[in-house]
């Protein structure tokens, strides 16, 4: 940007007056309607008649510091479980997606295999999958059974594997044919187009609902307790079956909140300038 | 012609210059191509000479995009063979990638990478395609951006670019390849009326260096003066050609009459001295 001397005309300056007056405005009556909000929702709750007996069954700070030390141990395992089934479920789904694209009739199997793949996983109920492969498959008792907790995570990576692959696919279909056509034009193999020219593109669109899929899985590894490994939802359960009392389940819900805050505020940022970027064209 | 491939130009110069009378660089015979029932292509014959200049005009629809994608092999046709530099390219044993890094093409809408700076889009075939280390492909396109006036544009992104710049670096990104045959599909078409004059430079430059080309163009004041050969297209058949002067001159054909007339009503011609 130039500045120039240029000097405001007196309509301009009061134009710009009258906006930071309406901007002035528009805070307060916010911060108001915010704060009257607010009040009412506090009053609601703690003057409803059984108030007490919810605060102290659900909010005791004693019982909370008691449960921390278990439920953040869990939650360790959550992040673990997340990293491993993120990076599993992404490497999938992209691999699915690139196979539902080949052409040519050599590749009708691999496709046909990858389609029906897509519409079973993403029908089929995450906790049925997950007692399959946990419960059913050590049933088999093959020599070298990985534990029920690497089986939980395959399953999560299956079923997270199908949703990323639509994803995926949406990305590659969203590149237009004539970036193919310059590619191929150039001499480009089909597999070189796609690694250099759609994939860039496509994974760069779909940047923010590849990682609103992320937050999802975020909350879904919790599943795999359902098999007996101890994470931070079931931590809080046995914590609240020692106790009585269910405040372990809202330090557990609180601290999963915190754990989200940091890739959901990845995900807006990547859609702001995603957003941005197309404004600009 | 040696069977090593394509000659390699020398440095700051975009063709290679063969001695000797050659088979036309390009030639297609009796091509016929069509959409859903519609044919676009109508047993079309074409020959292109080595460092000829052929013009195809005619209205839209008349083939001529589909004609400059069949030879490209962006298409498959329904019949007929094209032949580059003697060899049948239309042959299914032929790998399309191979033919296609013997041939340019330039499109309408640039078609640039959105996604790569100027440089990585020149760069792209050399690195990903003929294997060349990146500083050496890097300094060949910098040569190049050099020579049309967009030196200082390497590291930008496309979206910045004007569209005539775009234009020029999509001409230069099919280059780089060293084609032995340069196709422009309505390169000016899609530009702001004053950024055309620097794409034709461009091709002006280009036929002053000897590179064989086919484009197809709306714009007949620059098709009479850069071409060697003007083809009149209608209903997918070349139905009139010859050289500019007397196909935009004193055409034979009542199409090709009728196709200038509301060219010049249009004001893209300048009318022909009556007499």
């Amino acid at each position: 940007m130039i500045l120039t001397n240029h000097r405001p005309s007196t309509i301009a300056r009061e134009r710009a007056a009258y906006r930071k007056r309406q901007t002035v405005r528009s805070v307060l009556i916010a911060a108001t309607s915010t704060g009257l909000l607010g009040t009412l929702l506090v009053v609601a709750v703690t003057g409803a008649p059984g108030w007490e007996r919810v605060q102290q069954s659900f909010f005791d700070p004693q019982i909370a510091r008691d449960a921390l030390p278990d439920v953040l141990t869990g939650l360790w395992l959550n992040v673990q479980l997340l990293v491993c089934c993120a990076l599993g479920a992404l490497t999938l789904g992209l691999l699915l997606a690139v196979l539902r694209t080949l052409r040519g009739p050599v590749f009708f199997p691999v496709r046909a295999l990858a389609t029906g793949y897509t519409y079973t996983f993403r029908g089929l109920p995450v906790i049925i999958v997950l007692y399959v492969l946990t419960l059913g498959v050590p049933g088999l008792r093959l020599q070298g059974m990985p534990s029920v907790l690497v089986l939980g995570g395959i399953a999560l990576v299956l079923t997270f594997g199908a949703y990323l692959a639509e994803v995926f696919r949406a990305g590659i279909e969203s590149v237009h044919a004539s970036q193919l056509a310059a590619a191929r034009s150039l001499g480009l193999t089909y597999r070189q187009t796609m690694r250099y020219v759609v994939l860039p593109q496509a994974v760069r669109r779909v940047a923010p609902p590849l990682l609103n899929d992320i937050i999802a899985l975020q909350k879904d590894v919790g599943l795999v307790s359902l098999a007996g490994p101890i994470d931070a939802v079931r931590a809080a359960q046995i914590a609240t079956a020692e106790s009585f009392n269910y405040t372990p389940y809202i330090v557990a819900g609180v601290l999963f909140v915190l754990l989200a805050i940091p890739l959901i505020a990845v995900t807006d940022w990547v859609t702001l300038r995603a957003a941005r970027r197309q404004a600009e064209r | 012609m040696t069977g090593s491939g394509p000659p390699v130009p020398r440095p700051g110069q975009l063709v290679a210059r063969t001695a000797g009378p050659n088979p036309p660089v390009l030639s297609c015979r009796a091509l016929r191509k069509v959409f859903g029932g519609h044919v676009v292509l109508d047993d079309l014959d074409l020959d292109v000479a080595e460092h000829e200049v052929v013009a195809l005009i005619g209205a839209s629809g008349s083939g001529k995009s589909t004609l400059l994608r069949c030879v490209n092999l962006l298409e498959d046709l329904d019949d007929g063979t094209i032949h580059l530099d003697g060899e049948h390219i239309t042959d299914p044993r032929v790998s399309p990638d191979l033919v296609r890094r013997r041939i340019g093409i330039v499109f309408q809408a640039y078609n640039l990478f959105p996604h790569l700076s100027v440089l990585d889009n020149i760069t792209l075939a050399p690195r990903r395609v003929y294997r060349r280390d990146r500083a050496e492909a890097e300094f060949q396109a910098r040569e190049l951006l050099a020579r049309v006036g967009l030196a200082e544009k390497a590291g930008d992104y496309p979206d910045r670019l004007s569209g005539g710049q775009q234009q020029r670096v999509a001409i230069v990104r099919a280059l780089v390849n060293a084609p032995r045959l340069i196709l422009l599909d309505e390169v000016t078409s899609a530009l702001d009326p004053e950024l055309v004059g620097e794409v034709l430079t461009m091709i002006r430059d280009l036929k002053a260096d000897g590179m064989t080309m086919v484009l197809a163009t709306h714009e007949m004041g620059f098709a009479r003066e850069v071409a060697d050969r003007i083809c009149f297209l209608d209903g997918g058949r070349v139905i009139e050609e010859g050289p500019p002067e007397q196909v935009l001159g004193e055409p034979t054909q009542p199409r090709t009459r009728q196709f200038l007339r509301r060219i010049i009503e249009a004001g893209r011609l300048q009318a022909p001295p009556t007499g």
